[in-house]
């Protein structure tokens, strides 16, 4: 950029600031809505995890001169054992003895007491965390009570509220991708929605009649989910027939593709319950059921506790963001999107390039479909309703241009994070879910807006000569 | 009737105008010439209210002026002619015409009177468009007459024109001289800019050049001994000198002796729709073959066919002896055949990208690296290449094409070509809106591509330049190829448009 004359050093630093803030705006929103997020949840934390149950293991030992007999009190839950289980071990290589443990309700403590006074033992400490710490006989009993300290951490920035966020919106973060493409070639793709349900019920309906349902073996179950996949690809793929050959706005196309994928899946689902029933069924199905293992890992799974949807996202991001930036096909979406007759006549196959993205854009909705399916463990054929919308929004607030040829797959994600975000900011504060669409029609709204602005932006900053 | 007074304004990086005072009285017409980037057009958007200027005093009619938005200087009855055509393709002519608010009778459409109106407004012109014609039906050069028409139905006391000829034919533009003049003879003003100079020649009163955002020369051709239209002759070095600051030897670069070839490309009775019918003929290795003819004669369309963008109904192309499919521009770029388009922000560049990508767009493939990766060292080497070479001006390597200036943008065009390597070079008014220095440089290259055995076609709707860089040219009229000049160099212009109007109608087609 051309230095402007005579600016002082200080004004060229702000505008540069205000240049590389106007370029990530919208990094710019997410941080500042994380930061709002975490404000507003800004409570008193009392993990019940088996790092708190080590630190009170420590406490004890370091009170508590051994031979030190402790009773360790919690509740009847998973998390309860894993703290308990950490405490327990931690006073073993103390070399302090375990008196008695409870897991339950106030009452049990009572009763525990009451034993080991019984037996004759005495107990020199109560470890518990700081709901225990505040029953009724765990206070009263006489002894020491160690819980471990509790601390102020924002609820929203906690690893577990974290992961629920994303993995909650990784399908509309994943259809996000193919309708970047799509709305980089100024169309749009009113069908994803309907393509996640069609793709859910053919993989559940295949499982269950061609591959052998609940006993179907995981390679029967893959086959079933790259059919819902490759449905859902070939949806996409008349949409970009229909778009390229016929010349249709892909706004009435995909709009036809929208209505006649979700009749199908009803049909299919429909066809599948009467199938199981034997006719006499009534009414459409919420979902068709495949109770096998396999078949929910994908959606319900974890590698090192992170789940699958949003490692399946994050590939899949990144995937798409080098097929955007380091690939000749890449190069031709933007290309076609920018300038189509130029394009052309630089010799880009725009027909071809069309086409891919449509299909691309399907196959993305119908793996989001599969994940979905997986789940719920069923294919549900009212599944992603509205869910374009919402797409469109991620994509939108994320700075894609609607008129094409603008936009980032790393914006995309920002976009649907920021939504993502946003919803559970709004659910933690316990704005109602009609309510939200408020928020979010003003959200979609803005981003338009800031798209309409950039331009003039961009004209103000850089002026052609 | 406008007095500018110390006008400035600047852009972030740029000064563009510092200090431009400048009047246009009423009856008179002023000619503003300068290169682009000189800062013309930043003091057209300020006089029409479409920006407004840091710094100086706008005077109209007596009157100090600050227009808050061209609405507003359109009231006052200042009406512009912008390069960019403004007018919806969807409407017919008639319906754009009368587009702007005020012409109806109380919002009730005056049909039978616009119907009138706008026949008598093309008149003028001389033009013979139907005024029900519907916008995007009509070829560049009408729909740019029918924004003139527009403009003068505002019966406007000041006409700005900004490049208002860049499609039109010469005979069109000299009507529009001629409308020009008589809006001054009725007591209104305008301003023209243009960068042919005969045209500023055949319209303008005074002279004034811009360079650099500075007034830096001005000519008043009424003060001397004045010729047959009372206006002193126009001394076109002395402007074009003031214009770059330095004294071009020549306007064309001088031919690069190279032998000419056998035949390369051979168009044999091609016909496409009702602008190509029947055209023949051959271009030479290491030959530049200029298309002369008017607006409208199909020598774009010629070309459009040749590359693969239009099908046509007959005939058929051969290079190098081999029959071309002619089905996309694909096909024509790989065998060897590249398009300069006349709208070369419309049909040459993805403006949105930077000047590396459009460059690199059609040589894609050139930088691939396994299953469709692009190598962009590869890549950002061929460019950095060929920007040296060309002297393509940027701020950086990923600077938006959109903001370079027109000589700048068709060398990366050029760019995009040389590297491809191409041996049929097809120029569709290649310094269309491209001021003198890069004009130059543009045709250097043309030269040298024709040295390096190339076979340049070269269409220009500007008789010099069509002449004076060609090594023969046809003249096509009406769809047909109607004469052929031997040897342009010192072939007569007159004969060249008697041929391109199609006075004289010859069967054969008659050879100078």
């Amino acid at each position: 950029m051309p230095e402007r004359v005579g600016e002082s050093a200080a004004g060229r630093w702000r505008r540069r600031l205000l240049d590389l803030l106007g370029r990530n705006l919208s990094v710019v929103v997410l941080v500042l809505l994380c930061l709002i997020s975490s404000a507003a949840t800004w409570r008193e934390q009392n993990p019940i995890t088996s790092r708190s149950g080590a630190a009170v293991a420590r406490q004890v030992l370091e009170a508590c001169q051994a031979p030190c007999s402790v009773l360790v009190v919690a509740r009847d839950t998973e998390a309860d054992r894993v703290f308990v289980q950490a405490i327990e071990h931690g006073l073993d290589v103390g070399g302090a003895r375990i008196a008695g443990r409870v897991f339950g309700q106030p009452r049990d403590v009572r009763l525990e007491l009451e034993r080991i006074a019984g037996a004759g033992a005495s107990v020199d400490a109560i470890a518990t965390h700081r709901i225990g710490s505040e029953w009724g006989p765990v206070r009263t009993a006489g002894t020491p009570v160690f819980a471990p300290g509790s601390y102020r951490w924002p609820t929203f920035l906690t690893a577990r509220n974290l992961l629920n966020v994303v993995n909650q919106n990784a399908d509309i973060a994943i259809i996000a991708l193919g309708m970047t493409l799509v709305i980089l070639t100024a169309g749009i793709d009113l069908s994803v929605g309907s393509l996640l349900a069609l793709a859910g019920v053919i993989a559940a309906v295949t499982a269950q009649e061609w591959f052998g349902g609940g006993a179907a073996s995981p390679a029967g179950l893959l086959a079933a989910m790259l059919l819902g996949v490759a449905a859902a690809a070939l949806g996409g793929l008349l949409s970009g027939t229909m778009v390229t050959a016929f010349r249709v706005p892909p706004f009435v196309a995909t709009l036809g593709l929208m209505m006649l994928a979700r009749g199908l899946a009803l049909i299919l689902a429909v066809g599948h319950q009467r199938r199981l029933v034997g006719g006499g069924a009534e009414g459409t199905p919420e979902a068709v059921r495949v109770e096998a293992a396999v078949f929910a890992w994908l959606g319900n799974g974890a590698v090192l506790g992170v789940p699958n949807p949003i490692l399946l996202m994050l590939v899949l991001f990144v995937a798409a963001h080098l097929l955007m930036t380091r690939t000749m096909f890449g190069r031709y979406v933007y290309a076609v999107g920018g300038n189509v007759e130029a394009a052309r006549l630089s010799g880009v196959p725009v027909t071809a390039v069309l086409l891919a993205v449509y299909c691309l854009c399907g196959a993305f909705a119908g793996l989001a479909g599969i994940v979905d399916a997986s789940r719920f463990e069923g294919g549900r054929p009212n599944a992603g309703e509205l869910y374009e919308l919402q797409v469109i929004a991620a994509v939108v607030v994320g700075g894609a241009s609607l008129a094409g040829g603008r936009g980032r797959i790393a914006g995309t994600l920002i976009g649907a994070m920021i939504i993502a975000v946003i919803q559970n900011g709004l659910n933690i504060a316990g704005v109602a879910s009609y309510e939200q669409k408020v928020v979010f029609g003003a959200l979609i709204l803005a981003a338009v807006l800031l798209d309409r602005l950039q331009p003039r932006l961009g004209e103000f900053r850089r002026k052609p000569l | 009737m406008l007095e500018l007074r110390r006008i400035s304004k600047s852009y972030p990086g740029v000064d563009a105008l510092r200090g431009v005072s400048l009047a246009v009285g009423a009856g008179e017409v002023l000619g503003l010439v300068g290169e682009n980037g000189a800062g013309k057009s930043t003091l057209i958007r300020i006089v029409s209210g479409a920006e407004r200027p840091d710094g100086g005093r706008i005077g109209f009619e007596g009157e100090p002026a600050a227009f808050a938005s061209p609405a507003d200087a359109r009231e006052r009855g200042i009406a512009v002619i912008h390069q960019e055509l403004s007018l919806v393709p969807q409407l017919s002519v008639r319906e754009n015409l009368f587009l702007g608010a005020g012409w109806s009778r109380r919002g009730i459409v005056r049909r039978r009177w616009e119907e009138r109106e706008a026949r008598r407004l093309l008149r003028l012109l001389e033009m013979d468009i139907d005024p029900d014609t519907r916008c995007s039906e009509l070829p560049l050069g009408a729909r740019q007459a029918v924004e003139i028409a527009k403009a003068l139905a505002l019966e406007p006391r000041l006409l700005i024109l900004d490049e208002p000829t860049a499609a039109l034919s010469p005979r069109e533009a000299r009507a529009l001289a001629r409308q020009v003049r008589e809006l001054a003879r009725r007591g209104a003003a305008a301003i023209y800019i243009s960068h042919r100079l005969e045209e500023i020649e055949a319209v303008a009163d005074r002279v004034a050049v811009l360079r650099d955002g500075e007034l830096v020369h001005g000519i008043d051709r009424r003060e001397p001994a004045a010729g047959d239209d009372g206006l002193a002759p126009l001394d076109r070095d002395e402007l074009i000198e003031a214009m770059v600051g330095r004294s071009l030897s020549a306007e064309f670069p001088p031919r690069i002796p190279g032998a000419v070839g056998g035949a390369r490309l051979e168009v044999r009775g091609l016909s496409a729709g009702r602008r190509v019918r029947d055209v023949s003929f051959d271009i030479r290795r290491g030959e530049i073959l200029g298309l002369a003819g008017l607006v409208g004669a199909g020598r774009t369309d010629v070309a459009r066919v040749i590359f693969g963008a239009v099908a046509p109904d007959r005939g058929e192309v051969r290079l190098d002896g081999a029959r071309l499919e002619l089905r996309s521009p694909r096909q024509a770029i790989r065998s060897g055949i590249c398009l300069l388009p006349e709208d070369r922000r419309g049909q040459g560049l993805v403006l949105s990208r930077s000047a590396r990508d459009n460059f690199a767009l059609p040589n894609l493939d050139r930088f691939r690296r396994l299953r469709g990766l692009v190598d962009r060292r590869r890549e950002g080497r061929a460019f950095s290449g060929w920007r040296e070479q060309l002297g393509i001006r940027l701020a950086r390597a990923g600077q938006r094409v959109a903001t370079l200036s027109g000589g700048n943008q068709q060398k990366v065009v050029i760019a995009r070509w040389l590297e491809r390597g191409a041996s049929v070079v097809l120029c569709d008014e290649p310094t269309r809106g491209i001021d003198v220095g890069a004009r130059y440089e543009i045709y250097e290259w043309i030269r040298r591509m024709a040295s390096e055995g190339k076979s340049v076609l070269l269409i220009s709707s500007e008789l010099e330049e069509v002449l004076g860089m060609s090594d023969r040219v046809l003249v096509m009229h009406d769809g047909r190829v109607r004469g052929e000049i031997a040897d342009p160099a010192s072939a007569d212009p007159a004969e060249v448009l008697r041929i391109a109007a199609g006075i004289g109608h010859s069967e054969e087609p008659s050879v100078a």
